[in-house]
């Protein structure tokens, strides 16, 4: 009969990790409201690794930023013969915008950094560096267009973001080139009239929930795998974090947690959507291939057969574009299967995405019971 | 060797879905090698031990998947779109026939309504139609991944099929590892995952071998069809030794030991260079610290349609290139 972990006395930081009773861990939202307000555009994610690094010190057995600036944590197994090694990953950096000029008029030149469109740029509040200087990315007033110019799309290259400042030198003192922006998005919980959190919105929930649920699964346990904790940088321009951390780590098998596009709103021309990706309150998205992964079946069918038998909610993803840390670290080293779960959300990589905490939870429910039940027969052929 | 092409290249098996072509490969190589093994993501590698000290250990590499298609919606009147996997060409799709893993048949068709009817349609304007009536009579499920369908014809020296690319390497490789009687190498037979959607497969199973050199066997286009691209490969004048392509510059020295083996095996040989194509060894080339890398190809007409068309002297002629290049010594 498995033996329950008895609390331990709280220790001095530098003793070994602390490990509170075990009891299922619920996904917190009080965390993801400060991970989803904190800036951290790809390169510069030092203000969510902070928290990062706080949340998880008790709960694990070592922790480590690596070369790049991940996070690497780990949790060693209940009974550590033979564990299986674990990988899971979720990246802490979000899209925005890099200041790369002052314009004579005081204004920011900026580029933008990651997959964002042009077309929910302009208008839009942003916080410039690190002491968040609130700006406005500028557009021309509509009454001032002709009609030409209201058809034509302008490119981020002739936009500009304006904090205020009065001219180039005032601008200079301000902002430094190279410093990042971020969308002004306050994260809200949602009620909708029927009283509860029934939807989330914010910023960055690309990929603050992937983090928010990493750190829930962290701080539940202990579980039968040596779980490996990647907090990963730079996914956002080219899966860079990942490949490192795969590297480093050499699992037997590694799961994304990230977010990804529910398109689910009718289609305007009144035929059937057919390309939706992804649908809000269908459960956590389970993916079969993107542009970068073709997902190991057998990881595929572990969850499939967790969820259905748990009578969990679960979608899986359409296949075709995009990608996840799971594509380069199937690609590390000699080769490691993986598959990518993610929670659906409209509006990714613009100023407010929308999720529903019921995908959320059961999101977190799922990767919870993949971590509880994993052993080796998963992998066998 | 022409009945194990014609179950080759009639097996199932698009990037992804390579367990019934690995299995089928594992029974034809049955107690040839010295150990078999199937590696993380799916690679099936076969090797035949070091026997000299002066030995190389050499990987040669054919890829198990073929192109084909993902179910991606199953629409009201249980009609199904898809994604491609790899580099599908509309051109070569509407009213063909695909298989899925269960054996289920299915045919394309085109959206009537298109947008613009003066474009070549894409994809997204293509379903497949496996006869069901309604999304809740439909068997299929998004996710489930089909190949082409279509049977081997001859055409005197010819050989017409789907996924010549690369199931004809796979049958070079089989034929090779069955016909080699003394090598002083350790040369391990990769038959690699999911090549068709990003050399996936052959890049991680170079890291696990640490080889000495690496050498691809994939198709490659002819310069021999009417209004075709200046080329200078043609159907029937032997195997193509590959000088460059899009991702990869062969080794010279490689190249080189290649023609040099081919005259001394008395086959003809041809020097490639292709635009708009890669294989497995550019993944190899680029694994660990490097490995010199090269690529024995088989000129193939119709690349990526449904019917590939090899000239079957020029795969005979592959096979004795590559027992000669293994039975003497490799200094690069």
């Amino acid at each position: 009969m498995p033996t329950r972990a008895r609390p331990r006395a709280r220790q001095a930081k530098a003793a070994p990790a602390v490990r509170p009773v075990s009891k299922p861990a619920r996904p917190d939202v009080e965390l993801l409201r400060v991970l989803s307000n904190a800036a951290a555009v790809s390169g510069d994610e030092g203000a969510v690794r902070r928290m990062v690094l706080e949340a998880i010190r008790p709960h694990v057995d070592e922790v480590k930023v690596d070369a790049l600036g991940n996070v690497l944590a780990v949790k060693r197994a209940a009974r550590r013969r033979a564990a299986p090694r674990l990988l899971l990953a979720a990246h802490m950096d979000e899209v925005g915008f890099m200041i790369v000029d002052h314009d004579t008029d005081g204004s920011l030149r900026f580029e933008v950094v990651g997959g964002v469109s042009e077309r929910v740029l302009l208008g839009k509040a942003v916080l410039v560096g690190p002491r968040r200087l609130p700006g406005v990315i500028g557009a021309a007033p509509v009454h001032l267009l002709g009609s030409e110019r209201l058809e034509m799309v302008v490119r981020p290259g002739q936009m500009r973001i304006d904090i205020g400042a009065g001219n180039q030198d005032a601008a200079r003192r301000q902002a430094a080139v190279g410093e990042r922006a971020t969308f002004a998005t306050e994260f809200a919980v949602l009620e909708a009239g029927e009283g509860g959190a029934m939807a989330l919105r914010g910023k960055a929930l690309d990929d603050r929930l992937g983090c928010a649920s990493l750190i829930g699964l962290l701080r539940g346990g202990p579980y039968p795998v040596e779980l490996h904790a990647a907090f990963t940088v730079q996914e956002e321009v080219g899966l860079r974090g990942a490949r490192v951390a795969g590297y480093a780590v050499e699992p037997q098998a590694a799961i994304a947690l990230d977010c990804t596009p529910a398109n689910d709103l009718p289609d305007s021309r009144g035929r059937e959507n057919t390309q939706y990706n992804a649908r809000l309150g269908q459960g956590p998205v389970i993916y079969l291939a993107d542009a970068r992964t073709i997902s190991d079946r057998r990881l595929v069918d572990y969850l499939r057969r967790l969820a259905e038998d748990a009578h969990l909610p679960y979608q899986i993803r359409q296949p075709g574009g995009g990608g996840t840390d799971a594509g380069a670290i199937q690609q590390t080293r000699a080769g490691v299967p993986v598959v990518s779960v993610s929670v659906p959300a409209r509006y990714l990589h613009s100023p407010a995405a929308l999720a529903r905490t019921a995908d959320w939870e059961n999101s977190f429910r799922l990767l919870t019971l993949a971590l509880e039940r994993y052993d080796a027969r998963v992998l066998k052929r | 060797m022409k009945p194990l092409i014609k179950k080759l290249v009639e097996s199932y098996g698009p990037s992804g879905s390579e367990d019934q072509i690995r299995e089928l490969v594992r029974d034809e190589i049955r107690g040839l090698p010295d150990y078999i093994t199937v590696d993380p993501l799916g690679n099936l590698i076969a090797v035949v031990k070091k026997k000299a000290k002066s030995g190389k250990k050499v990987i040669l590499s054919a890829h198990l998947d073929e192109i084909g298609f993902v179910v991606s919606h199953i629409d009201e009147r249980g009609f199904a779109r898809m994604q491609p996997f790899g580099g599908v060409n509309p051109l070569a799709c509407v009213g063909g026939r695909v298989r899925f893993a269960d054996g289920r048949l299915g045919v394309i068709g085109l959206d009537a309504r298109r947008d613009d009817l003066g474009k070549i349609p894409a994809l997204s304007e293509m379903y497949l139609d496996v006869g069901a009536t309604s999304r809740a009579d439909c068997p299929l499920k998004v996710g489930d991944a089909a190949g082409f369908w279509r049977p081997m014809a001859e055409l005197g020296e010819r050989l017409v099929a789907k996924s010549l690319d690369d199931r004809i390497g796979v049958a070079i490789l089989i034929e090779t590892l069955r016909a080699l009687k003394r090598t002083p190498h350790e040369v391990a037979f990769v038959f690699s995952v999911q090549e068709e959607v990003g050399l996936r497969g052959a890049g991680v199973a170079a890291f696990g071998l640490d080889a000495d050199l690496g050498i691809a066997v994939d198709v490659t286009r002819t310069g021999d069809t009417p209004n075709g691209v200046k080329m200078d490969v043609s159907l029937g004048r032997g195997p193509a030794i590959k000088v460059r392509d899009t991702n990869l510059v062969a080794d010279p020295r490689i190249k080189n030991l290649l023609l040099q083996r081919a005259s001394e095996a008395g086959v003809p040989a041809q020097l490639e260079i292709l635009e708009g194509g890669s294989t497995d060894a550019s993944a190899m080339q680029i694994a660990r610290g490097g490995v010199p890398a090269g690529c024995v190809s088989i000129p193939t007409r119709n690349i990526h349609t449904p019917s590939e068309m090899v000239d079957y002297r020029d795969v005979q002629g592959s096979v004795k290139l590559l027992l000669e290049l293994l039975q003497k010594p490799i200094e690069l």
